[in-house]
């Protein structure tokens, strides 16, 4: 192995490739070459730092310095000068929102400070198409030590101490499931990997397999070891390529290195990993739905018990986590449960990956310990909502999850504290929302989700979901009734008692949170008819305020209705009956004359 | 129901069948091969025709009814074939929440189509996504392999001129 002065590493996440930073990559190569640097700088493509809003990411080591949205042509000026003369490029150096100057270093910025990262090591750290770069990140490390010195009892007691529990979303303490798998007797078992990260507003699991996912494949060997198993699968969407692609490559060079395969390191423990695409159902996120979907069936679900450690993958005792569940194991080994044990509340152990997403600065990844209070996580980490608006709602765990209005901001999240607010954790979706969204709406959307990615197999589901979402319609449109909000509460109880899995028990979560804390909106629509958000397009009214319009003709040429009319010079008028509430105009009008009510 | 009968006459070519049958070869007798056949199948014919159904249930020997089944549970699979340039708008919550409402119907709007449609010279579709895990670029859509993100509507029209 050649040894070089500096490395450069630039994001090669899902976020950032489409923010071209191939390009990037490409042209610190080109650029390299120009100046005879190819041998004494290397440029190194990693997974994700988290980051994405700021993308492409570029971090130059051994200093640390950290430059972000790097386009093309800045790659000349920082080879230029900041590889060959050691000058920093001030203009390109990452720059915190609000605060003033630059900040060097990665660490030290509010978006990294607080983060403990214990699933996301590696991820924008190694080279997840190199081995050898895990190895020296640690990697299998965790394996040799469970197949040489510790035995299966020993490896699940760790587990099972560090407190750690499923991060799909359930909150299962990991180590019971474990135990349970273990102790079931047949000679064929199996190691299942979740995935189908499905959650829309969620992409932490790809982002491990797409930055380190050699920690993945090495945790499921250390659960078939501590199980029993000798085969595995890792059951995957098949809408992220990348992370596909990385995924077949770390099996390879596993296999390549004896990491994987008959005999692991000299012992008689032998294990074998397939990869097995989804197809694009929700619904397959459900463990004995996924174990299904795997055996080649539709993806629907089926009563428990008989839990999957008893009988699952082709009617053979199986263990399914989550990747990112996974991801916390090697460290736990290398580290000791007592370490993971440590951080977090006195229920919930460990750190947690949040999707950052919707109205905030800082979109990306953050891997924050257990009991982090979400005004932390929107304000610091976050960086705060942008355009100057306020803080409404954040909604975590997807569709089957709830919102946290302003007033709990301060609760810190831990599975316990989230199911007592009426939300969950879930797979780690966070979605920020400001005044200009509709609460009605939001739940509207998730419903519309529920609805389609129903499996059909249970009717509480795949008629409740329907009934519930064309309620939340007739809502939106201004044609509810102090009734329907009645009734729509008796249905989400009903099919949240009923429904025969986790998709359909969790599906009324968005309409009983958003009604538990945001009712208020939904007596505006339905007694006053009016969306206060002004998203409801039938509850809208676009007005052209007289004393200010110009009478400039602006809005009436653009309007594609023909809706509004007015001479020259003098105030316009907008036609209700035809106006398609497009808002056009009010892009159109220089003089802020129309108004939105 | 758009998706659950073909609706296009099926031109599939001796070659493509020649495909097909290697891939069967290869997966027959391993355990729950059906849906990784079907996702090769789509790949060789870029859909899911009845006759493409038929032949993989005649070959592996299985129900047409399980082909069925699967093709028209999942989401990924097609029973019409796609445009020339595929379309697809995220819809996931982040999208959502910042406005990717109205990059779907500037979309249509500038292509001609609806979701789940194509255009009548088979050019263009669009379809309608849940997250495709770029949320931190919100709104997002893609267009065959290309990503376009923190998109306003009035970008749409230049981006999809690149293609017509």
């Amino acid at each position: 192995m050649s040894f070089v002065r500096s490395h450069v590493l630039v994001c090669g996440g899902t976020g950032c490739t489409a923010s071209d930073s191939p390009k990037v990559i490409a042209e610190f190569e080109k650029q390299f070459a120009e100046f005879k640097l190819s041998d004494e700088v290397r440029v190194i493509k990693t997974g994700c730092f988290g980051l994405c809003a700021l993308g492409p990411i570029v971090v130059v080591y051994p200093e640390g310095t950290f430059y972000s949205s790097i386009k093309v042509e800045d790659v000349k000026e920082i080879v230029s000068e900041h590889i060959l003369k050691g000058r920093l490029v001030e203009r390109l150096l990452y720059k915190e929102a609000g605060a003033e100057g630059h900040t060097h270093s990665l660490n030290d910025t509010q978006f990294y400070k607080k983060q403990k990262r214990i699933a996301l090591r590696g991820c924008g750290v190694i080279n997840p198409e190199e081995i050898d770069e895990a190895i020296a990140y640690d990697g299998y490390r965790a394996l040799a030590t469970c197949l040489t010195e510790k035995s299966r009892e020993e490896v699940i007691q760790i587990v099972t101490a560090s407190g750690l529990r499923g991060r799909g979303g359930a909150g299962f303490p990991t180590g019971m499931k474990w135990k349970f798998a273990a102790a079931a007797e047949d000679p064929v078992k199996y190691v299942c990997c979740n995935a189908d990260e499905g959650d829309p507003g969620a992409f932490m699991d790809r982002s491990v397999l797409e930055g380190n996912p050699h920690s993945v494949i090495e945790a499921m060997e250390i659960a078939a070891y501590a199980i029993g198993a000798a085969q595995g699968y890792i059951y995957i969407r098949a809408e992220y390529p990348i992370a596909v692609q990385r995924l077949k490559i770390a099996i390879d060079q596993a296999k390549e290195y004896g990491f994987l395969g008959k005999n692991i390191f000299g012992t008689d423990f032998s294990f074998d990993l397939e990869i097995r695409l989804g197809a694009g159902a929700f619904v397959c996120g459900e463990e004995t739905a996924l174990l299904a979907s795997i055996e080649g069936h539709r993806g629907e679900p089926r009563p428990r018990p008989p839990f999957p450690a008893v009988k699952g993958l082709f009617g053979k005792p199986t263990l399914l986590n989550n990747v990112e569940t996974y991801a916390n194991i090697p460290w736990i080994i290398n580290n000791g449960a007592e370490a993971f044990a440590a951080i977090g509340t006195e229920k919930s152990k460990g750190t947690k990956v949040f999707a950052l997403g919707g109205k905030i600065t800082n979109t990306g990844l953050v891997e924050i310990p257990m009991g982090t209070t979400l005004r932390e996580i929107v304000e610091e980490i976050g960086g705060g909502i942008p355009n100057g608006k306020k803080f409404k709602a954040a909604q975590t765990g997807g569709p089957s999850g709830g919102c946290i209005p302003l007033s709990l901001i301060d609760t810190p999240l831990d599975y316990e504290n989230m199911a007592s607010i009426g939300s969950i954790i879930g797979s780690g979706g966070l979605i920020v929302m400001d005044e200009d969204n509709c609460m009605v709406d939001i739940a509207k959307f998730f419903l519309g989700f529920t609805t389609d990615e129903s499996c059909g197999k249970c009717s509480p589901c795949r008629i409740g979901t329907k009934r519930m979402h064309d309620i939340l319609e007739k809502i939106t449109v201004g044609k509810g009734t102090m009734e329907d909000i009645a009734l729509l509460e008796e249905l989400c109880t009903h099919i949240k008692e009923n429904a025969l899995c986790g998709l359909g028990q969790t599906a009324p979560n968005p309409i009983l949170s958003t009604l538990k804390h945001f009712r208020h909106e939904y007596e505006a629509h339905v007694i006053d008819k009016r969306c206060p958000a002004g998203i409801c397009k039938d509850l809208l009214q676009y007005k052209i305020l007289p004393e200010k319009c110009a009478g400039c003709t602006a809005c009436s040429r653009v309007c594609p209705a023909n809706a509004i009319t007015g001479e020259v010079k003098n105030p316009h008028v907008i036609d209700q009956a035809k106006c398609i509430k497009c808002g056009t105009c009010v892009q159109k009008c220089k003089f802020e004359a129309i108004i939105k009510e | 129901m758009p998706n659950c009968k073909t609706l296009v006459p099926f031109h599939g070519t001796k070659e493509q069948e020649e495909k097909l049958e290697e891939v069967i070869r290869t997966h027959k007798g391993e355990k729950g091969a059906t849906m990784p056949v079907m996702q090769e199948a789509q790949k060789i014919y870029g859909y899911l025709p009845e006759e493409v159904q038929v032949m993989i249930a005649e070959r592996m020997e299985i129900p047409l009814t399980e082909v069925y089944g699967i093709s028209s549970f999942y989401a990924q699979f097609t029973h019409n074939p796609k445009g020339a340039i595929q379309i697809s708008v995220c819809l996931g919550t982040a999208c959502y929440v910042k406005g990717a409402g109205e990059i779907l119907n500037q979309v249509c709007k500038k292509v001609g189509c609806q979701p789940d449609e194509i255009t009548a010279d088979g050019k263009f579709s669009i379809d309608s996504t849940r997250c495709i895990g770029a949320c931190g670029l919100a709104p997002v859509m893609m267009i065959n392999n290309d990503v376009y993100g923190r998109l306003k509507p009035e970008d749409v029209d230049a981006i999809i001129e690149k293609y017509m």
